[in-house]
């Protein structure tokens, strides 16, 4: 990590239906003071439609946010969002070691005048808290104890596999130990890489909510009154379908948060910008967990 | 040609191995070339050269034909040199006359086209043409063997290896790094498919090893260097200290009995952790010899020095002193057999089994422990939660056939996990689940071992389980081990709830595989396991004269054809003892001293230390009956005063000119 710090790309979602996960990282990252600049002029990672239909596109639109970074003097691009984290971090394997992709890459960002980037790293949140600030420099900086009870944490598919520069792709466990370490115990949760449901949940509903309820069902029965995810694509979907399953009788509502909303919160962040009131689900025990008295109640 | 053997006639025999090189080199034409070659009297080429009649037809033709030089152009000299310098030598030619030239490995098998490959049988025929017009008449020289054997590892294979050697009088010395003999065996509960106990098999050969005359036994011992060459190993052994003298040990096991711990408290290596030991203990109660290890990483005396010392009070023989230290011994043998047995692949390192996460998942080695009756539970099959199984998942493979661990099957996994399946079930009469990739049931009486658990009730079912997980799809599967399979025979994914899980771990050569590799000079394939000289022809030998395999080391292997391989080691080895003496290869260096400079180069450089320095003279020095005739020292001697027997710069350079002037 260089003094600069970071740089930032927020991807799609960050600016969407993942708002509070870019909220409670830039409060987090401000708490722990790594500062970050965000790429300029970034435009789509290129994943999931890209990627499965056309995956020279796709590398293309990935290559042309690296170029960017390469270009702003930041050689480690952090991407929060586990579809770019892994799009981008592809995009530099596949150039690396396709000549033909490497040749189309170049062609492409020759063609928009921009340069072939090298030395450029992908870095995801987790593994930068993890390696560059560490369990013992977190659990030191922890000031508020955590009331929400066990935490079930759940990684998804794309952050640790292929690659494992995040986490290991058989029981990953960084993020269980960052919880740990700011005082919130997790349970052994044998879901935590399994599908959310994917982008299945908008075609083929019924399948995709049914893989999400397996997840939730099975966090409630091990213990847990929190999911904390890193991804924004698995907290929508396990955030979203709860009241539908709810009306099919099924009794569920739990939180699930961004592991930087747990952490911005134990390290002191502000309550108001962490996106606390962006979740739909176990709004009750959010605002139990999280009201403060040296901070008004977010609602 | 200038030669010191008058008219130089030579003969040339192009072999056709059938079609394997005469299906890419034109062997007639290659002979039809040689016959052009300056000195050569014949040149043929034949369908079989090594068989009968091929030998007798290059016998005859020495006579004939008065042939004083002989070119085989066929296969590898590692298979057929031997066989060639026998016909020459029928035909009445000194051996060393004749030459081989390899148109088979080094040509035809690694070339597709016709044309290039028979100009390179011509290049290498004219090569060797040029070359054995040079070659001198030499004497086989020949080295006694010592009668004693090394057996490296005290399992079941060195065990049977010993006691074969021992009961035909031969002095043998038994090293087993363990506190006891008995290896893996002595682990195991049952043996498949007969079902007869391990211990009470394995138990009356380990006495018998201690009780024999001819074995001398070093147990906690390993071998530090070995030296020399067949016939004569100096092999140098350090005796790791008990910290309790054998020789005043009665073996009554007081000292464990008042050891200031009053409960065992440490992992138990033989019993997998699944039992406690104290920091003096005997690893099971039949361990050869009785004598107790006293463990210094766990003994207060050592940790701080500051124990009340019972087990000395304790000891009627006053054998217990914690100032021993570890002994080395020299001693001298003729042949060894090296029998250091596999490692059980480590089960964590397929995280999606659950193995070191789930309490409830157990390696089959556990397993062996736990139906023990001598076992941690007394055969009593409770898992660590306390409660006995009403359901046994067996996974098989685990660490074999797999991609991203190990490749190999490991040959004893289908028939022990099936011994398993029906001790378990007879123990707990829970339903058991072998989950299987393929069932491998080819030796004696394992089919019908393998009916007779179908007809036990068993479950099989094909397919690799993908995990093994708690995660409770449904009430029924609560509090239980998910395995989560595709059946491959009902074409569907399946979620078989358990309360025990098997891993049936595979065999892997041991971690310091390629460090014992190195000490004995023989060679590993790439996996780690130990490689024999042949195959199918020289299973037992290695390629170092007078070191032989046998059991596990070699690769996976199951109890009988682990015994029937220390028996044909033990064979190998006495057949060289009783022969008393070796014939040497003569392609040895030496020295011309009116060139020797005496700058010992050439000293240090011998793997084999058969250079030594006359001093008086300031000559280097060679002896023949140690070099092995690598040809290091000829290669790095600055003067050229170091020549090789064979190899002599004369019939290197002829060869050099000759494969050169075919073009």
């Amino acid at each position: 990590m260089s003094a600069n710090g970071f740089l930032y790309f927020p991807g799609c979602s960050l600016r969407a239906t993942g708002a509070a996960y870019e909220e409670s990282l830039l409060e987090l990252f401000r708490v722990l003071a790594i500062p970050l600049t965000e790429l300029d002029d970034w435009n789509c990672c290129g994943a999931t439609s890209y990627m499965a239909v056309d995956e020279g596109s796709a590398f293309l639109l990935s290559s042309r946010n690296l170029s960017i970074a390469a270009e702003m003097g930041g050689h480690e691009i952090m991407a929060p969002c586990a579809a770019c984290y892994l799009v981008l971090r592809k995009t530099l394997d596949y150039v690396e070691h396709y000549p033909e992709i490497r040749a189309k890459v170049e062609a492409g960002l020759r063609a928009a005048e921009l340069k072939a980037f090298t030395g450029v790293k992908v870095r995801h949140p987790l593994e930068i808290l993890y390696n560059e600030v560490g369990v013992k420099a977190l659990k030191q900086k922890t000031t508020r104890k955590w009331k929400g009870g066990k935490i079930a944490c759940y990684y998804g598919c794309q952050a640790v596999r292929p690659y494992d520069e995040v986490d290991r792709p058989h029981n990953p466990m960084r993020m269980d130990e960052l919880m740990n370490a700011a005082g919130a115990p997790t349970i052994d949760y044998a879901l935590k890489t399994k599908c959310c449901g994917g982008s299945l949940t908008g075609t083929i509903h019924e399948v995709g909510v049914n893989l999400n309820e397996i997840l939730l069902r099975e966090a409630v029965r091990k213990g847990a009154g929190c999911i904390v995810t890193i991804c924004p694509l698995c907290q929508f979907n396990l955030d979203t379908y709860q009241g539908e399953m709810r009306a099919r009788g099924v009794a569920i509502d739990i939180p699930v948060l961004y592991f930087t909303q747990v952490l911005a919160w134990a390290l002191g962040g502000d309550i108001g910008k962490i996106g606390l009131k962006r979740s739909i689900s176990g709004r009750a025990a959010i605002e139990k967990w999280f009201s403060s008295e040296e901070a008004p109640a977010y609602a | 040609m200038p030669d010191q053997n008058g008219s130089v006639r030579i003969g040339v025999y192009v072999c056709h191995c059938g079609s394997n090189i005469a299906g890419i080199v034109d062997c007639k034409a290659v002979a039809d070339y040689a016959a052009g070659l300056a000195h050569v009297a014949v040149a043929r080429d034949y369908k079989y050269m090594c068989s009968e009649p091929g030998q007798e037809l290059l016998a005859k033709d020495i006579q004939e034909h008065k042939l004083n030089r002989i070119v085989v152009a066929s296969c590898s000299p590692h298979l057929h040199e031997h066989t060639f310098r026998e016909a020459v030598l029928k035909g009445g030619l000194n051996p060393f006359f004749m030459h081989m030239v390899n148109i088979r490995e080094h040509d035809s098998w690694v070339h597709l086209n016709h044309d290039p490959a028979t100009g390179k049988a011509k290049n290498l025929v004219s090569g060797a043409v040029r070359r054995v017009a040079r070659q001198r008449a030499l004497e086989k020289g020949s080295v006694d063997i010592h009668p004693d054997v090394l057996v490296v590892g005290g399992g079941i294979a060195g065990i049977h290896a010993a006691l074969t050697l021992a009961n035909a009088g031969k002095k043998v010395y038994l090293v087993e790094r363990q506190p006891t003999i008995g290896g893996h065996m002595a682990q195991f509960d049952k043996t498949f498919p007969t079902l007869d106990c391990a211990a009470c098999i394995l138990t009356p050969k380990m006495s018998q090893v201690k009780a024999h005359k001819n074995i001398t036994l070093w147990t906690y011992s390993d071998v530090q260097k070995v030296d020399g060459y067949v016939g004569n190993y100096s092999v140098k052994v350090r005796k790791r200290t008990r910290y309790i003298r054998e020789d005043l040990c009665s073996g009554c096991q007081q000292c464990i009995e008042e050891c200031v711990y009053k409960q065992p408290k440490f992992y138990d290596e033989f019993n997998q952790g699944l039992g406690k030991r104290k920091p003096v203990y005997l690893p099971f109660p039949q361990a050869i010899p009785q004598t107790p290890v006293i463990d210094p990483e766990t003994c207060i005396m050592f940790k701080s020095g500051k124990c009340k010392k019972t087990c000395v009070e304790a000891c009627e023989r006053g054998a217990i002193d914690f100032e021993l230290k570890d002994e080395e011994v020299d001693i001298k043998v003729g042949t060894i057999i090296v029998a250091t047995g596999f490692k059980a692949f480590d089960a964590a390192r397929v995280p999606y089994y659950g193995y070191g996460h789930y309490p409830n998942v157990y390696t089959s080695l556990e397993i062996e422990r736990l139906v023990n009756a001598s076992g941690p539970t007394s055969g009593h099959v409770v898992m660590r939660d306390g409660k006995e199984p009403k359901s046994v998942g067996i996974i098989h493979c685990v660490g074999s056939r797999d991609e991203n661990t190990n490749r190999w099957c490991s040959r004893v996994c289908c028939m022990y996990s099936l011994k398993l399946a029906h001790l378990l079930k007879e123990h707990t009469g829970a339903e058991v689940f072998n989950f299987y990739i393929d069932m491998r049931t080819p030796g004696k009486g394992f089919e019908e071992f393998y009916q007779r658990l179908l007809k036990e009730g068993v479950h099989f079912i094909r397919g690799r389980v993908a995990e093994v997980t708690d995660w409770a799809y449904d009430p029924s599967e609560e509090g239980k081990l998910v395995l989560r399979v595709e059946d491959t025979l009902l074409g569907m994914v399946r979620r078989i709830p358990v309360d025990m899980v098997v891993l049936s771990v595979g065999l892997e050569p041991h971690k310091d595989a390629q460090e014992v590799r190195r000490l004995f000079n023989i060679t590993c394939a790439n996996e780690g396991w130990f490689l024999e000289r042949h195959p199918k022809l020289a299973p037992v030998n290695t390629f170092t004269d007078g070191i032989f395999l046998a059991g596990a080391c070699q690769g996976p292997k199951d109890i009988p054809d682990t015994v029937a391989q220390a028996g044909a080691a033990a064979a190998e080895a006495l057949a060289l003892i009783d022969a008393g003496c070796i014939e040497q290869e003569p392609n040895t260096a030496y020295v011309i001293e009116e060139h020797c400079s005496g700058c010992k180069t050439c000293v240090p450089l011998c793997p084999f230390g058969a250079i030594s320095f006359k001093s008086e003279v300031n000559k280097a020095e060679v002896n023949a009956a140690l070099c092995k005739g690598c040809g290091t020292c000829v290669a790095a001697c600055p003067s050229g005063s170091l020549q090789q027997h064979l190899f002599e710069d004369d019939e290197i350079f002829e060869e050099i000119e000759g494969v050169l002037a075919y073009v």
